[in-house]
């Protein structure tokens, strides 16, 4: 039998895809079986798979029941393994997606291939169709691919080098041009098949085997998510939906450096048909501090060690300035491209890969960068003399660049400002400076740190506080706000409960909230046509700034309402429209999942009873802890 | 047979040899890794199997720059061309007899006709090592001509 899948697919909402990965790479599965994002062999790869953002030449590996009248999916419990379960009017069919994984001793015992995605597709009811589709398209649908069939060892694509080999043990025949495989199965009940595709670069290729050893790999793959997820030490209130932002956050860690992207996917867009598509395939140093804050609160300490390495490695080559992201491996030069062959996900282009962020200058990233070694510093680590020197070296850099004007935590790309919020964040970094070298981390004369961090309070209390307005600014002498002085308290630059806070919570509340989410800002121009979403993130940033405030109640409801806003299998983007719930930019956002397991910790330290059984002073060290 | 001569410049032929081939992989033109071949005869350790792989193939080159010194010796005169020569008729045994007969040599690696199995999972190379990627034959001839070249040029005769 052959399929009559047809050649092009509609795009899906953002927020039906669900995402697998191997801590190297993810794919995005959709709610209609068609996996339509992959790169390969690592996040920032050029993608195999696009129909993300060109439904007709970016390619996907589709599972279709034929006459499906329903789906719906999960995660296995505590795992990133899919299950998508169709039902038709003949039969069900459950179909199980995963990148394997396995622990060191496994790999250490057998050869496996550098990277491998598998679909089990098992009928657990009645008598059904299924139509399969392997359309590989390297190099985002820019590469001549052909594929030639191999025998028992499989179909193979080759292009750029990298060896990518389908095998399946289901009839499948190459379409007439060599570019796509199809095939149409029968199944009865209690039947299963596989389709792995697998790939390798450097090497000859390791070849999976299917049948009972594909049915081993699942298994592991469960068990060492489990194994996993078992080490979250939170017992707090939505214990659930911190495990599962905890998995998320997990899948978009890059193993072999200990990096975390932002999001597996580039120019999704923030505004539909607009051109706010960015590449997220990168790792920002504005996420360090909140990260490993996540990270360690949850007890998994080894993964805030691996990223705080990573941290320190990649700053090495641009010490003592810091640019704002860097790949997995520390590269710094990360050019901006449009790619004008794809249409771009419903029309919004252009579809860009790499990032001109690189040649910003944030300031706030020396304050995160040193708030997240004084975290790690603070859960038992160590500097070494080297890394102290280094960090010295950035606390010059602060004191020589802080009366500067920068592009700021939100990247405007409309000319440099004094923004508020960076300007704090120079102060957490001398701040945190400080701490260290009275905790004997790090040495040397730090005078000068301590008299420019009073004069950059000063200057923020002056020139960052409108009056009138009775709220902190976005910019010096300005008149509005933006999301990111909520951050004023969690970094510890003011005091949450402290007038001047609670009035610009209520300022920003008032001004860029809705629904319970929160813009980043609104009539400010970033050079770019207004129109973007809700800012995920943004809006536990808001929760935990409530329950800091005292309104503990008040934000275990606006909590709940944003984790309302989570897809059918838990997973947050970075964007929402506030209004029609959809979700929008690149997806899933790692920065709104740290947000969740924030904001969570913040809340069971705040919770209500806590204060009974420890006593006020009590609690409020425990909030400090949790901060 | 110069023994010292030999030994300095086999050395030197292999690790030339295995350069140009890792290269090669670096750059896209093969995925042929002789070191990885080697060591997962040994090992199933993807890591330790190329440091096992790569002494291994070391100690092959070695030796392999015997059956030259002695043609060399022989024939009385020892010249790059010559070594050139030499090397191209060792890369094409290469790659028409030595890949063949590796799949039924290697513990882990899978047949052409039965597919892959639980232990025996590793990519057969194919005609000329094809499997292994379009340029692996040119690459392959290319690196043994320098070897052969390498060997011919720098090695000097007994008695010289």
């Amino acid at each position: 039998m052959t399929s009559d899948v047809p050649r092009t697919a509609h795009q899906q909402a953002i927020g039906d895809y669900a995402v697998i990965g191997n801590c190297r790479t993810a794919a995005l599965v959709g709610l209609d079986g068609s996996i339509d994002w992959l790169c390969v062999p690592r996040f920032d790869s050029p993608s195999i798979f696009g129909a993300l953002l060109d439904a007709s030449r970016g390619g996907r590996c589709l599972v279709r029941v034929a006459g499906t009248n329903a789906s719906t999916r999960r995660y296995l419990a505590n795992t990133n393994v899919l299950e998508t379960t169709f039902v038709s009017q003949s039969g069900t069919v459950r179909l199980t997606d995963l990148m394997p994984v396995t622990d060191e001793t496994h790999q250490r015992t057998r050869l496996a291939p550098d990277g491998e995605l598998l679909r089990t597709i098992e009928c657990i009811a009645g008598d059904v169709d299924v139509d399969v589709l392997c359309e590989p398209r390297p190099d985002y649908g820019r590469s001549a691919v052909r594929i030639d069939d191999r025998g028992p060892l499989g179909f193979v694509a080759e292009a750029q080098g990298q060896l990518v080999v389908i095998r399946a043990d289901a009839p499948l025949t190459r379409d007439a041009d060599g570019r796509g495989l199809r095939g149409r199965l029968r199944l009865r009940q209690g039947e299963r098949r596989y389709v792995s595709l697998s790939w390798t670069a450097a090497h000859p290729a390791v070849l999976p085997v299917l049948g009972a050893e594909a049915a081993a790999r699942v298994a592991e793959s469960v068990a060492w998510w489990r194994h996993w997820a078992d080490r979250c030490r939170y017992e707090g209130p939505y214990r659930s939906e911190v495990v599962r932002s905890a998995l998320a956050l997990k899948l978009m860690s890059y193993a072999p450096s200990g990096a975390i992207v932002a999001a597996p996917t580039t120019s999704l867009p923030e505004q539909i048909g607009g051109p706010r598509n960015w590449d997220y395939r990168y790792c920002w140093l504005r996420d360090a501090s909140m990260t490993l804050r996540g990270l360690s609160g949850l007890g998994y300490a080894d993964e805030g060690c691996a990223f705080l390495s990573w941290l320190l490695h990649a700053t090495r080559l641009t010490w003592p300035e810091l640019q704002i992201l860097y790949d997995v491996f520390g590269e710094t030069h990360l050019p901006e491209l449009e790619l004008d062959h794809l249409d771009g996900y419903a029309a919004s282009r252009p579809v860009r890969i790499g990032n001109d962020a690189t040649g910003q200058l944030q300031l706030d990233v020396y304050g995160e960068v040193l708030d997240a070694v004084w975290r790690f510093v603070r859960m038992g680590g160590r500097l070494d003399r080297a890394t102290a020197r280094m960090l010295v070296g950035l606390g010059g850099t602060v004191v020589r660049r802080w009366r500067e004007p920068d592009e700021g935590i939100w990247e405007i790309r409309s000319g440099r400002r004094h923004h508020t919020f960076s300007k704090a964040m120079c102060w957490v970094a001398l701040d945190r400076l400080l701490a260290l070298h009275a905790g004997g981390h790090v040495r040397g004369a730090v005078g000068h740190f301590e008299r420019e961090r009073e004069a950059i309070r000063a200057e923020i209390e002056t020139r960052g506080y409108n009056a009138a307005l009775d709220s902190y600014v976005a910019t010096f002498d300005g008149g509005d706000v933006d999301a990111s002085l909520l951050l004023l308290g969690l970094y510890r630059y003011a005091d949450p409960q402290s007038a001047r806070m609670r009035s610009t919570f209520s300022r920003v509340h008032e001004r860029l909230g809705r629904n319970a989410m929160m813009y980043r800002y609104l009539d400010t121009d970033d050079g770019l046509p207004p129109g973007e979403g809700a800012f995920g993130i943004a809006g536990f940033w808001a929760v935990e700034c409530r329950a800091l405030g005292g309104d503990v109640a008040g934000a275990r409801r606006d909590f709940e309402a944003l984790c309302g806003r989570a897809n059918d299998v838990g997973l947050f983007a970075e964007e929402y429209d506030p209004d029609t719930g959809a979700a929008l930019g690149n997806f899933p956002q790692a920065f709104t999942h740290v947000g969740l397991i924030n904001a969570a910790l913040t809340l069971a330290a705040c919770e209500p009873g806590r204060e009974a059984a420890a006593g006020s002073t009590r609690r409020q060290q425990m909030i400090t802890e949790t901060l | 047979m110069n023994i010292g001569s030999l030994a300095l410049w086999g050395f030197v032929a292999t690790i030339v040899l295995t350069t140009l081939m890792a290269a090669s992989r670096a750059l896209g033109y093969s995925r042929m890794g002789m070191p990885f071949i080697l060591g997962t005869m040994l090992t199933p350790n993807r890591d330790r199997a190329m440091a096992v792989g790569f002494v291994v193939h070391v100690i092959n080159g070695w030796f392999l720059a015997v059956p030259y010194a002695l043609a060399f010796e022989s024939l009385g005169r020892a010249t790059w061309w010559l070594g050139a020569a030499a090397g191209l008729l060792h890369g094409l045994f290469v790659l028409l007899v030595g890949l063949s007969i590796v799949p039924g040599l290697h513990p882990r690696m899978a047949s052409e006709h039965h597919g892959p199995e639980p232990t025996r999972q590793l990519q057969p190379p194919g005609f000329l090592g094809l499997h292994y990627g379009r340029g692996t034959p040119l690459v392959t001839l290319a690196a043994h001509v320098v070897y052969g070249a390498i060997l011919g040029g720098l090695y000097r005769l007994a008695g010289q």
